[in-house]
């Protein structure tokens, strides 16, 4: 893949009134990528999304796509095509009129502009369908449709605003698949904005997250999931046991930390640069955190703990354990395998872990 | 209190009677001129004497009230296309924007609907004649429209009302300008709205007295017409004839309008 930019958001910030709904993004999409946008509901992407395709204008900042500052372009000049959350098919068109909508201005003829339905048709699985009216059509094949319908006019970017919302829960996992398909088959750069991290980490290249207004950090799912910049990231990107404690020494890559009660361990610095004796945060996966019955064995970190509650996810379980000198419940998650050890509530057990499984968390 | 229960019940009971009356005491008298304008006789009353289509027949004679029929359509055809229009862009404007003073304008705009007739028509008489205008059929198009706006205003904010806006960015997007997306898709998906609000405000004006009375000068409309037959028995049976034929017609827009309200619903309505 090459890497020219497909899209350069500089500085841009938006305000509604004296709320400042976007504040000061900046983001680089590659061409030909996948990107998620991921945040909490309100906290700005579909402004940001809505920016990049013409329906708002930045109060500050440019955006440029395909290297063309898009300042005073019309949404109807902008070359970016939207998915809308409720697809926003046309009702009294049928599937093929929806889909060949764009090309009404292309000066193709009929035949040709129906030869590229049928091409889009098949594209999205939705072969022999062009003749169905709008309100015959599932909300999967709806989807299919914007999807079609958007991406024939060939644009430089597809923005898709949280196109699985509408869906119930395995057609979504089923379409997310056939969209990460789709978009490697077309090479188009995809901008999806998102609430479910799940989604964004599954079928993105990469994944930027928004807080109100600010994007966070912007990163592989492999890098976010694993190396989060913040408390906040690192708690919207699945389940994070945090710690406090202090520097004991720090080496640049690795940083020596002293939590209280339970010892000292080695964790990446992961861009740390505070000096000794200050305090840090340090986060720790679920399932990098053992139990058992026995005082595991090579771990950095081990302490009897007690079972206080238990939730049952089907391939894992997660455990809430109870530790001396800490409030909040340890949260430990285990693979649900054949001869997996299984606790009850109650049961007094060990937990521990390595140092290398944790990760050292910037202060925000 | 169980005593009060089942008198309250007793009357529940009666209520399907009650409303089978109501209704025949509403409609009933209409179904008579159908009845008398197949009635050999030129006094309208029981016994029936004859059967005969005569009175249909010689509809055709009467010059004096084809002017009358030929004024009513007119008025009404014109006032329809002018509140329908005024309503579809009042009813945008207050499903789209907010503005200042919007609730206001809308309760404004539906003021006509619960004014008295009578308060409309000498009002405008009054500002028609004082700045010289006088009153003509252009005059009665003006009171109609003012007249049947609320209807169209109702029905096409129900219709704008289910109308999904990202419709029309949709439309922007794929290189509409805003009076092509207003064209292409806006316009198309509110058009049973727009049908239904004309069936409306065309039937509504059609059978308009009061405005029409003081207001259409030298150009009676049909119902003025009519009502300035009544005294004359020998015209009558004609009236009755050309009443039936309305009542019909009527009917039958009122049929029509309904059904492109229920398709608006449909085009409108999200799936889930
Ligand atoms: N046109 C607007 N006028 C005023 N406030 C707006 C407008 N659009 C969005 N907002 C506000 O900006 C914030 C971010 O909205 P949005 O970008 O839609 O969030 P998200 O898509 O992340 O859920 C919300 O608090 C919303 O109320
Ligand atoms: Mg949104």
């Amino acid at each position: 893949m090459d890497h020219k930019i497909a899209v350069n958001i500089a500085n841009v910030s938006k305000s509604f009134g004296s709320f400042r709904a976007v504040r000061n993004v900046n983001l680089q999409l590659k061409e030909g990528e996948f990107f998620s946008l991921l945040g909490p509901s309100g906290c700005g992407k579909s402004t940001l999304l809505r920016m990049i395709a013409g329906f708002e204008e930045p109060s500050e900042g440019t955006i440029s796509i395909g290297g063309l500052p898009m300042a005073g372009i019309d949404a109807n000049h902008r070359p970016t095509n939207m998915v809308f959350q409720s697809y926003a098919i046309f009702p009294h068109l049928n599937v093929e009129e929806n889909i060949i909508f764009g090309l009404a201005r292309s000066g193709l003829s009929r035949s040709e502009k129906r030869a590229r339905a049928e091409d889009m048709l098949a594209k999205v699985g939705l072969e022999g369908l062009g003749r169905r009216s709008a309100h015959e059509l599932s909300g999967g094949q709806r989807q299919r449709v914007a999807l079609a319908r958007a991406l024939v006019l060939e644009p430089k970017v597809l923005l898709l605003d949280e196109p699985m919302s509408a869906l119930d829960k395995k057609l979504r996992e089923q379409m997310q698949m056939e969209l990460r398909a789709l978009q490697r088959s077309v090479g188009i750069t995809f901008l999806m904005v998102t609430h479910d991290q799940h989604e964004a980490m599954t079928i993105s290249d990469r994944c930027g997250v928004m807080f109100e207004g600010k994007l966070a950090q912007v990163a592989t799912p492999h890098e976010l999931y694993q190396k989060p910049n913040t408390k906040q990231v690192a708690d919207f990107i699945g389940g994070m046991n945090f710690f406090d404690g202090s520097i004991k020494a720090n080496g640049g890559t690795r940083l020596e930390v002293e939590l209280p009660r339970f010892g000292q361990l080695s964790v990446d610095a992961h861009g740390v640069s505070d000096g000794i004796g200050a305090a840090v945060t340090i986060g720790l996966r679920p399932e990098r955190v053992h139990i058992g019955s026995e005082r595991p064995e090579g771990a950095d970190v081990a302490v009897p703990a007690r079972v206080i509650d238990r939730a049952f996810y089907g391939e894992t379980i997660h455990y809430y354990l109870e530790l001396e000198g800490r409030t909040d419940p340890l949260i430990a998650s285990v693979t649900n395998f054949e001869r997996a050890d299984h606790f009850e509530i109650g049961d007094a057990v060990w937990s521990g872990f390595r140092g290398g499984a944790a990760v050292a968390l910037p202060k925000k | 209190m169980n005593r009060v229960v089942a008198v309250l019940s007793r009357i529940g009971r009666l209520l399907p009677a009650y409303a089978v009356l109501y209704i025949g005491f509403l409609y009933l008298p209409i179904l008579l001129l159908p009845l008398f304008s197949f009635n050999d006789s030129k006094i309208l009353g029981f016994p029936l004497t004859g059967f005969t289509t005569k009175w249909y027949g010689s509809l055709a004679e009467q010059t004096a009230l084809f002017d009358a029929l030929k004024n009513s359509l007119i008025v009404a055809v014109v006032s329809a296309v002018v509140a329908t229009s005024l309503g579809t862009l009042i009813s945008r404007a207050i499903t789209k924007h907010r503005f200042p003073l919007r609730r206001i304008s809308q309760t404004l705009v539906m003021a006509p609907l619960v004014m008295p007739e009578i308060i409309i028509a000498i009002s405008l008489l009054i500002v028609f004649l004082g700045i010289g205008i006088g009153t003509t059929l252009f005059t009665v198009i003006l009171a109609h429209s003012l007249l049947t706006i609320p209807f169209c205003v109702s029905i096409m904010t129900s219709a704008f009302g289910q109308f999904d806006d990202a419709l029309e960015e949709a439309a922007v997007d794929l290189g509409e300008t805003s009076w092509g997306a207003l064209r292409r898709v806006t316009l198309p998906v509110v058009s049973p709205g727009i049908i239904s609000s004309l069936l409306i405000s065309f039937t509504v004006s059609f059978d308009e007295f009061i405005l029409a009375f003081f207001l259409s000068g030298n150009s009676p409309t049909l119902p003025v017409y009519i009502w300035s037959q009544v005294r004359f028995p020998a015209k009558l049976p004609n009236v009755i004839a050309l009443g039936s034929l309305l009542i019909l017609i009527s009917i039958l827009f009122l049929l029509v309008a309904e059904r492109f309200r229920r398709r608006s619903e449909r085009f409108t309505q999200q799936p889930e």
